[in-house]
């Protein structure tokens, strides 16, 4: 393989690493907004609870540090989507049974209080420094840079696969068709003995659990993770997706991080080469700008997402 | 089921649902005004009155969708006035609604299957971990709502979303959704309100036979020959009130339901 086409595919498997992170707090927001019509404007912090907690549980110890206990990447995992889903419980079990508004505001509020903590747990989180040496799978074998960001593509496609195929099946089922039925006419579904906060509740936990699982996979590939990756922008950008690629459509959601990718991507490009030294510092709030534009023409022009909510029915009836 | 039978003839004498001193106020004005009733297995009691005397507040009341201002609902044994309403057909207890809810973008089929009760395919890790459970309990249901929907005239349009119903059609859904959990107690605000008179007639007999076998009806009807014709005893509400309670014979014949219907109601 020649020296520029190997950089370019590392370059693309670089890429394809961030939109599958990213493409997995989106099927989390879907499975909450798109299925469920939850209002979750904290997905940041979601996502760096389970940063935080696989990196704290599979990092090697530090002198002075608590935490690091050098589990296998794997069990990380299991621990980030588990805590992260905990804590969505916790919030969705004190706001669910309120109006809907108290859950966005509460979503909001709990990021807040993450990144708080987060930044100020310097003994567990290494504060604003953040944590380092995040074991990397594979990372052993020595293989070359380029071959390496290759074989982190492949892995973290296969997780991402699996969640995907975990919700689909969960959209298509009885349980999906629930969750229709709840979103259209909460009194009705009721009456036929379907619980609105349990179901919401169930959506809410799943959902958060994705949120989770891409904060690990995250820290799991970039090895080193810092509060500002889960800043407000993050949950701007994971909203961004949903809306663009379609919400209530767990390929539209794939679909939207892409592109919002692609253009975080490229406009980052453009700013460090095309923008004098003094407006550098400018250059990260452009790019979210040019994210909102692309939002509005999506509101404007596709109002329903690239792709639409899809016509979801038990995949028990299907067939006969 | 033995034992089933045998709880049956137990609770045969004791009410299967009772209400005391019922009371709903809406900012201050009573639609609900102290109402005792109380109704036994296999009973169809029919409630009538003029509109607004309170028919429907007291059915949300009964199920659960209105907490009452004050008094008991007790449903085979158990208080639940304050239970919420997605418990009571557990507690077994269904109901329909005046105006027809169906999920419109569901599909007819899918409308009635939801009323299946205990799926294992509305747990999540079923569908994960045990999916043939899951397809099973989906066939066995659909079984079931394709009958109903046969039963209602509706098995043509299974496969339409449900908001392409005409309002009669979507009465005899939500009779066939209801009907789809096999309630104990059922709950039903002007079934028959536009419905087809020969339908009306097949679904009053069927009505009759379930109530025959144990189910217990409350029945909201504004056309009085088909109370007469289907229920035991009707109570007549006005203006929140219970107004007259009795056979349909004694209470059609009564003065002050004619009087009530008239409007000269005064409390
Ligand atoms: N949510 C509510 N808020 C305020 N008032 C209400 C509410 N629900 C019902 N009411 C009032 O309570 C009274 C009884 O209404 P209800 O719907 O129970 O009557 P009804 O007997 O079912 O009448 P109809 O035969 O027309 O269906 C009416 O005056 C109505 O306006
Ligand atoms: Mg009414």
């Amino acid at each position: 393989m020649s020296g520029a086409l190997s950089g370019w595919l590392a370059y693309a498997a670089s890429f394809g690493v961030l939109v599958l992170v990213q493409g997995v707090a989106c099927l989390g927001l879907n499975l909450q907004w798109g299925q469920t019509g939850l209002f979750n404007v904290g997905v940041a912090g979601l996502v760096a609870v389970g940063a935080y907690t696989s990196a704290i549980l599979t990092s090697a110890a530090v002198a002075g540090h608590s935490g690091g206990f050098g589990l296998p990447v794997v069990v990380g995992c299991l621990g980030a989507v588990l805590v992260a889903g905990a804590v969505s419980g916790l919030l969705g079990l004190l706001t669910l049974r309120l109006r809907t508004d108290y859950l966005a505001i509460t979503t909001f509020g709990v990021a807040v209080v993450i990144d708080l903590l987060i930044r100020n747990l310097t003994g567990l989180t290494g504060g604003p420094l953040g944590i380092g040496f995040i074991p990397r799978p594979f990372e052993s074998l020595g293989l070359g840079a380029d071959a390496f960001r290759a074989v982190s593509f492949v892995w973290v496609a296969l997780v991402v696969l699996l969640a995907y195929l975990l919700l689909e099946r969960l959209v298509a089922s009885p349980w999906g068709r629930v969750l229709r039925a709840l979103r259209e006419d909460e009194r009705a579904a009721a009456a036929l003995g379907k619980s609105p906060t349990r179901y919401r509740l169930q959506s809410f936990v799943i959902g958060g659990a994705l949120m989770g699982l891409a904060g690990a996979l995250q820290a799991h590939t970039l090895g080193f993770i810092a509060p500002e990756n889960y800043s407000a922008a993050l949950t701007f950008q994971v909203w961004a997706m949903l809306i663009i690629g379609g919400s209530g459509n767990n390929r539209g959601a794939l679909l939207g991080s892409v592109l919002v990718v692609a253009l975080w991507s490229a406009t980052g490009l453009l700013a460090a080469n095309v923008l004098p030294p003094d407006w550098q510092a400018r250059g990260a709030a452009l790019r979210i700008v040019a994210i909102g534009v692309l939002l509005a023409a999506a509101i404007l022009w596709r109002p329903r997402g690239l792709m639409g909510e899809s016509v979801t029915v038990s995949r028990h009836l299907d067939h006969d | 089921m033995k034992g089933d039978a045998e709880q049956r003839s137990m609770t045969d004498d004791r009410p299967v649902l009772r209400a005391r001193g019922l009371v709903r106020a809406f900012n201050g004005i009573r639609a609900v005004d102290a109402v005792d009733l109380s109704v036994s297995a296999g009973e169809i009691l029919g409630v009538i009155g003029p509109n607004g005397a309170g028919k429907s507040t007291l059915f949300n009341l009964l199920a659960g969708e209105l907490l009452p201002t004050a008094g008991t609902i007790e449903l085979l044994g158990e208080r639940v006035e304050r239970a919420p309403a997605a418990t009571r057909l557990a507690q077994g207890m269904g109901r329909t609604f005046q105006i027809p809810r169906p999920f419109g973008a569901l599909s007819v089929l899918e409308n009635v299957m939801l009323g299946a009760q205990d799926h294992a395919g509305e747990r999540v890790f079923a569908n994960w971990l045990a999916p043939s459970r899951v397809h099973a309990a989906e066939r066995d249901a659909k079984a079931r709502a394709m009958e109903l929907l046969a039963f209602m005239k509706l098995a043509p349009l299974a496969r339409e979303p449900a908001r392409v119903l005409s309002i009669g059609q979507r009465k005899l859904l939500e009779l066939a959704r209801v009907m789809m959990a096999a309630p104990r107690v059922v709950l039903l605000d002007e079934p028959m309100a536009g419905v087809h008179p020969v339908l009306v007639e097949t679904l009053s007999e069927r009505i009759a036979a379930l109530a025959r076998e144990g189910t217990t009806f409350l029945l909201v009807e504004h056309q009085l020959s088909l109370i007469a014709a289907v229920c035991q005893r009707v109570l007549v509400m006005a203006a929140g009130r219970v107004l007259v309670s009795g056979s349909p014979a004694a209470v059609l014949a009564d003065p002050r339901v004619a009087e009530a219907y008239l409007g000269g109601v005064t409390t």
